[in-house]
């Protein structure tokens, strides 16, 4: 029986060998076991090293293990490793509480479970299908059960809450027209599942499309009739790993943890043949032969993943004119010169370009995706660079779409205005970038930019973006402290905290909202301060004093609240060196530090005098009360 | 394949299912006398089983397995009837 595989990883005929030599391996090299395709037994024995190596929190991951309820009415144990090496795949530890055998209603209403005591920060509800039917005579009161199990679990865990759809198990009663039969079971679940996704949009819950992947590989490649009635096993176990990889990528993608950065080979990747070689005019593309229509509709999709914010960059082994050459001459090209934030042709190996196209667009490595044909350069890339993400990629492109899909690099639970709008931003970037190269000093090229910093308090319409710059920004982030749409919306309705958004415009175009800023009237015996508990700003507008502008509005909202100084934290993670120092460059008294690198600082506001910026500030709502804009 | 070969793949799949670095099962061995195998497990090896041998096992089948030697000769079985 077929069963979905991990297609995109790649297969390592060692990984036995180095399975059986892991013990006392570090944290890296779990991770890197865990990048290969595994079966569900190898996903088992790997889950059973990582257990032996790590009993509690795994050292070296840099994060303490997430909390997840995994909340189900039938088994669920078998599909507990694949959730646990998804989240190793992703760099992070799990910590798993599941339900005891058909009680998962019961914890939740009962504060002194097991299930709250867990504290968990994400919570799935992987619900079989008879028991949902179960739950209510016809389709208002099976929402209904689900909207009350929603709610409790929304109550006691701040992070996602996270639904699966029903998979389709049911068969038929009367045919193709089953939606005629009263009563029918296998129409109420194809009702079930698609008010499932207006209703989860109303609560806040993120769905996990069971019922798409398994139309996708089959019903079969899922479930098997004879395995849940002998041990109540709806997925079946050889599909526990893509299965764990459903669930995870929407966890990393609430996270902040999803890939940003498509970057594209060229050659026998957006189009058939060596246009060195063949020339513009003898690469294969476009309609009229079937290989040039299915180099056209890989590059369609990834146009559409652009439009919805994810950024596209180029590495090409190539002269830049051949390689140029089809973006400005092809007649049949769907991908412009325009969409592509950043263009590496060159000679160079494709780690130091990648390193570079980071660098150019100030993301991490892990960020990016490197979409190429060649087998020599992906084995290249993943020896020299193994946090970038490098899919096997099949040699039919009329594959591609598909791969790039179910490896699911991209996945995003929300899209917002600024996520359409990105590509542009990072293509006005590099026409920054190169005026920078033209203007004599730096004050000069930041006054040229003719920046505004226009700044509001948190709002409704904002919310979205809010919650996503918090949760996605890892490096210039001062306490990484991750957040939820109700946490913003307790900011906001609380007179004692500011919530900041800030949105920068230049010359060359909008940048979108770029800074958050949360902060909390304190009173100490000092007097009253105001405590800086998040502080994050996009990397885009890096290096343009954005901070010294911003620092001056939240000074003035602590004067507002009647503040004579501000407090300011530093966490350290993983990736947020660059703003290890950050306070003390603002002029920050540090007070206090502990071994683990975390700094308390404070700025006596009496005593201080703001940095000079070529920025101009406007507050958009700074005459209206705190309380009223809530 | 010979019964001594099916012996070491079924043997191979067992320790895998159950956490074990290697197994040697014979016709007599019972699921009690390895350790960990148990009725969720025992799913696990159905599964690989099936999996391995591109075959399909009856829940009946299944059931009525009093030793590895009945596994054996199920999976056997089986094949020739897949094979046709």
């Amino acid at each position: 029986m077929a069963y979905p595989e991990l297609h995109w990883l790649p297969t390592d005929p060692a990984w036995p060998q180095r399975l059986a030599a892991v013990e006392g391996a570090g944290w890296a090299e779990f991770v890197g076991l865990a990048r290969t395709r595994l079966d569900f037994l190898a996903t088992e024995r790997l889950d059973r090293a990582l257990r032996r190596r790590f009993p509690g929190a795994p050292e070296g991951s840099g994060t303490s293990p997430l909390r997840l309820a995994l909340l189900g009415s039938a088994t669920l144990a078998h599909l507990q490793p694949a959730l646990r090496i998804a989240a190793l795949r992703r760099g992070f530890g799990l910590a798993i509480h599941e339900n005891a055998y058909g009680q998962y209603l019961q914890e939740l209403f009962d504060p002194g479970s097991a299930l709250h005591r867990s504290r968990p920060e994400a919570v799935l509800f992987a619900l079989d299908t008879p028991h949902v039917l179960g739950a209510g005579a016809g389709l208002g009161e099976r929402i209904g059960h689900l909207r009350r199990c929603w709610r409790l679990a929304r109550a006691l865990c701040p992070g996602p809450v996270i639904q699966q759809t029903l998979l389709p198990s049911i068969v038929p009663r009367l045919g193709a027209n089953e939606h005629r039969l009263d009563g029918s079971p296998a129409a109420a679940v194809a009702r079930l599942n698609a008010a499932l996704r207006t209703v989860a949009d109303e609560e806040g819950v993120d769905l996990l499309a069971l019922d798409e992947q398994a139309a996708r590989d089959g019903l079969d490649a899922w479930h098997d009739p004879a395995l849940w009635h002998r041990a109540k096993q709806e997925v079946r176990p050889p599909a526990a790993p893509f299965w764990g990889e459903l669930a995870l990528r929407l966890i990393a993608a609430r996270r902040g943890g999803s890939a940003k950065c498509l970057v594209l080979d060229l050659d026998n990747t957006l189009w058939g043949g060596v246009v060195g070689d063949d020339g513009v005019e003898g690469i294969v593309l476009g309609q009229g032969s079937a290989e040039g229509e299915a180099f056209l509709e890989v590059q369609r999709y990834v146009r559409d993943l652009a439009a919805r914010g994810v950024i596209l960059a180029v590495c090409s082994k190539n002269d830049e004119a051949n390689a140029l050459a089809p973006f400005e001459r092809h007649p049949e090209m769907l991908l412009r010169r325009d969409d592509i934030s950043c263009f590496m042709a060159n000679w160079q190996d494709k780690a130091a370009n990648l390193r570079a196209i980071a660098g150019t667009l100030g993301i991490g490595l892990d960020s990016l995706v490197l979409l190429d044909d060649s087998p020599y350069e992906r084995a290249q890339v993943r020896a020299a660079l193994p946090m970038v993400l490098v899919p096997e990629v099949p040699e039919e492109p009329a594959l591609v779409p598909r791969l790039l899909a179910e490896a699911g690099y991209f996945e995003a639970v929300a899209v917002t205005g600024e996520d359409r709008a990105r590509a542009a931003q990072y293509q006005a970037n590099h026409a920054r970038v190169a005026l920078r190269g033209g203007a004599p000093d730096l004050g000069a090229y930041l006054a040229s930019l003719e920046m505004r910093l226009s700044w509001r308090r948190f709002d409704r319409l904002g919310l979205a973006r809010i919650v996503q710059l918090v949760n996605k920004t890892n490096q210039f982030n001062l306490t990484t402290r991750r957040t939820s749409e109700a946490e913003i919306a307790a900011v906001m309705a609380d007179p004692e905290a500011v919530g900041l958004q800030l949105r920068l415009t230049d010359r060359f175009g909008d940048n979108g909202v770029i800074a958050v800023v949360i902060a909390r009237r304190e009173v100490a015996q000092t007097g009253v301060d105001l405590d800086i508990g998040t502080w994050l700003m996009s990397c885009r507008v890096l290096g343009r004093t954005v901070e010294d502008a911003t620092l001056a509005v939240i000074a003035g909202e602590a004067r507002r609240l009647g503040a004579g100084g501000l407090r300011g934290t530093y966490l350290p993670s993983e990736k947020n060196a660059m703003v290890a120092s950050f306070y003390d460059r603002l002029g920050f008294r540090l007070i206090r530090s502990d071994a683990g690198g975390a700094k308390r600082y404070r700025l006596d506001l009496a005593a201080f005098t703001l940095p000079e910026t070529a920025i101009t500030v406007i507050a958009e709502d700074a005459d209206t009360p705190a309380s009223a804009s809530a | 394949m010979d019964e001594t070969e099916l012996l070491q793949t079924l043997s191979a799949i067992v320790a895998e299912a159950c956490g074990h670095d290697r197994l040697t099962l014979t016709r007599a061995s019972t699921a009690a006398e390895v350790k960990g195998w148990d009725s969720l497990r025992m799913v696990m090896v159905i599964v690989a089983v099936e999996e391995r041998f591109g075959i399909k096992m009856r829940t009946r089948e299944i059931d009525r397995l009093k030793s590895v030697g009945d596994f054996v000769d199920l999976i056997r079985g089986r094949m020739a009837a897949a094979k046709g």
